[in-house]
């Protein structure tokens, strides 16, 4: 093994193969280093026996639904937004070539004990069961206005300042009811608690604006997911990362982290011998002694079912929110929805991810209006997961560390510690090139 | 006149490093030759056809491990529906074979079951230094139903048709269909969002 490289990584969690493949095209020499057998880390899709072993460890998988190959189970539940940062950054880097994505099918809101489509066009606001007439033609001026809204063009502001008024104060504007706001908040903008009301309305508009631009961009949903699960995209960008020159090591627990008389990171021992860098990347699993829990904790469960989710029309993928207004709640409860439609599970299955954020001494009772909403289960194992975050920001140390992956629907939050990540680590902002063609790269290679 | 057919399948490269992977791979996308070449960076996606008959070109979409199978850390990505496999040893040494040997098992672990592997002796031009006779790997591709060729990647020897050999067992119709299906399913992300649909549906 070679000694010396420029960025050492631990950890092959998605926001640490995104910076890995980053780093690599950037011309950084970068070895990436995983405890464990497997891609992912964290944010891994595992197979029945990798899962049951995490979850239920005195019931081993038994074979009874069906072949473990067939089956990839995401730790962590999200959605990537169709419009969102983490499209732009794979098609950017190309990694698309190395994976495929479909549409999640629908979007759903709870609202007085059932489930309705979230409506994403001024259209479907006005054909939803979810608001009576008068409410429609609000929603529907409302709507116009996010649309509409120009930064340049005054006269499309109606007097509003997105950076001085409330959220509050807009839905006030349009007369919108506490329902209505509900999943304009919610389900459009994706907040999980409604700390937003009270804040400037800016980062909502720019929420819903994410939300339409990514319903308009395929149609049904805002949401997309790759074929064979959320663990396909650490190990897209970790092949990125390989083809710039990264090295990459599993299975290889870290045996001692090597400090100058600084206290500064210089390198790590495994079982491969020494190796150098003045830089580390890593998930919080590798630092516990530098990374503080937020308090927050996150219940996950992971449901297996042998038949779609009622009242969503037999969607072979969805997303269903509960807002916590509607269940008494602070944080809303999400429902992620995947089938075999996504090759993620054996034919005629279907897998349903609840979390929330942790309200009650009792969390599992928390997850009973997610229970109702999806119908029998043949099996549900569940996690507690701490979300953790660094307590410096790697300047002193040069020990950069990432952030758990949070509650949150989408992957935005995870290209943000990404980017900020990146540039603490560069000390310059994250510039997306398009990435050199195939030929290009062959040329690269020496391969004319 | 019949119109031509393409046919698109996933191949993918293994065995140990410095057997010579990308030097076969070089040989039949570029038909050339590099004496020093550095492991494997940069290039690790090319493609090549190979016409199989009058009406029929295989498009070889190749993956190169980009040296992940250095320390045995590649993704099951890589893996994920390739339809064909260049398992390459170096007939001048004998511990390369074990190696393609392993990379075998793995196949069969990880990959599809109807995938065509090929086991392939690379450095045929160096026949005073061969420590793997013809008979001993002929004999473990047969044993395990695999084809099996010996190729030269610096004069080229046997290189296209070990390509020609794989195109001609692939399953042609069955990758059309899925294909066809595959597109009707899967969205691109390269294609750029249709701005004006938020309007069009009010």
């Amino acid at each position: 093994m070679e000694e010396n490289y420029d960025v050492i990584v631990l950890g092959t969690g998605l926001t640490e193969c995104i910076l890995s493949g980053l780093l690599s095209i950037d011309g950084k020499k970068v070895l990436h280093i995983d405890r464990q057998e497997y891609y992912g880390g964290e944010s891994a899709s595992l197979n029945l026996t990798q899962l049951y072993s995490k979850f239920k460890p005195s019931k081993p998988y038994q074979g009874q639904f069906g072949k473990d190959r067939d089956w990839l189970i995401d730790l962590i539940p999200k959605f990537l937004m169709s419009n969102g940062e983490l499209t732009n950054i794979l098609v950017h880097t190309d990694v698309t070539r190395y994976m495929e994505f479909k549409q999640v099918s629908g979007s759903f809101v709870y609202r007085d004990g059932r489930i309705a489509k979230v409506p994403a066009t001024t259209v479907e606001a006005i054909s939803s069961p979810l608001m009576g007439f008068f409410e429609k033609r609000r929603m529907s001026n409302f709507l116009q206005f996010i649309v509409d809204y120009t930064e340049d063009d005054i006269s499309t502001h109606h007097s509003i300042d997105l950076d001085k008024q409330t959220m509050h104060e807009i839905y006030t504007h349009y007369g919108l009811q506490k329902g209505t706001c509900d999943f304009i908040g919610h389900a459009m903008a994706l907040h999980h608690n409604d700390d937003y009301l009270i804040k400037p309305a800016r980062d909502t508009y720019d929420r819903i604006i994410l939300y339409l631009t990514s319903v308009a961009r395929y149609g049904k949903s805002p949401y997309i997911y790759p074929l064979y699960g959320l663990g396909e995209l650490p190990q897209g960008f970790a092949r990125l990362s390989a083809i710039y020159g990264g090295t990459f090591m599993l299975d290889t627990p870290i045996d001692e982290l090597l400090w100058n008389g600084q206290g500064q990171f210089v390198g790590v021992k495994t079982k491969e011998g020494v190796a150098k860098a003045p830089i580390c990347i890593a998930d919080p699993t590798y630092f516990p002694e530098k990374v503080t829990a937020t308090g927050q904790k996150v219940i996950r469960a992971m449901c297996i079912l042998d038949h779609p989710i009622p009242n969503t029309g037999d969607a072979d993928s969805a997303q269903i929110i509960i807002p916590q207004n509607q269940v008494g709640r602070k944080n809303d409860i999400y429902i992620a929805v995947i089938s075999s439609a996504h090759n993620i599970c054996a034919k005629g299955y279907y897998v349903a991810i609840i979390s929330t954020i942790i309200e009650t001494t009792k969390p599992h009772l928390e997850l009973e209006p997610a229970f109702k909403v999806i119908g029998p289960t043949k099996d549900v194992l569940m996690g507690i997961a701490e979300i953790y975050r660094p307590i410096e920001d790697g300047s002193k140390d040069h020990v950069y560390i990432s952030k758990s992956y949070d509650p949150s629907s989408h992957f935005e939050s995870t290209t943000d510690d990404v980017k900020e990540i990146y540039e603490r680590v560069t000390g310059h902002s994250l510039v997306l090139k398009q990435r050199k063609t195939a030929e290009e790269e062959a040329d690269l290679a020496g391969l004319d | 006149m019949t119109e031509r057919r393409f046919a698109q399948f996933k191949l993918v490269l293994l065995g140990e490093s410095a057997v010579g992977k990308s030097s076969v791979v070089q040989r039949f996308v570029k038909d050339s030759f590099s004496d020093f070449r550095e492991s494997t960076i940069g290039a690790a996606f090319l493609t090549q056809t190979v016409d199989i008959d009058d009406t029929t070109t295989v498009k070889f979409e190749i993956w190169d491990t980009a040296g992940q199978e250095r320390y045995r850390s590649l993704a099951s990505i890589y893996y994920r529906n390739a339809q064909a496999a260049l398992v390459v040893y170096d007939i001048t040494q004998k511990a390369s074979l074990d190696k393609a040997k392993y990379w075998i098992k793995e196949l069969q672990k990880q990959a599809n079951s109807d995938i065509i592997i090929a086991l392939v002796g690379n450095k045929t031009d160096l026949q005073d230094q061969r420590e793997v006779s013809i008979e001993e790997a002929q004999s473990f591709a047969q044993g395990m139903g695999l084809l099996y060729f010996e190729v030269s990647a610096k004069t080229g020897q046997g290189v296209k048709e070990c390509f020609k050999q794989i195109a001609v067992k692939l399953p042609i119709e069955e990758s059309l269909k899925r294909r066809r299906d595959r597109k009707n399913r899967t969205v691109d992300l390269n294609r750029r969002p249709n701005t004006n649909e938020q309007q069009c549906s009010c």
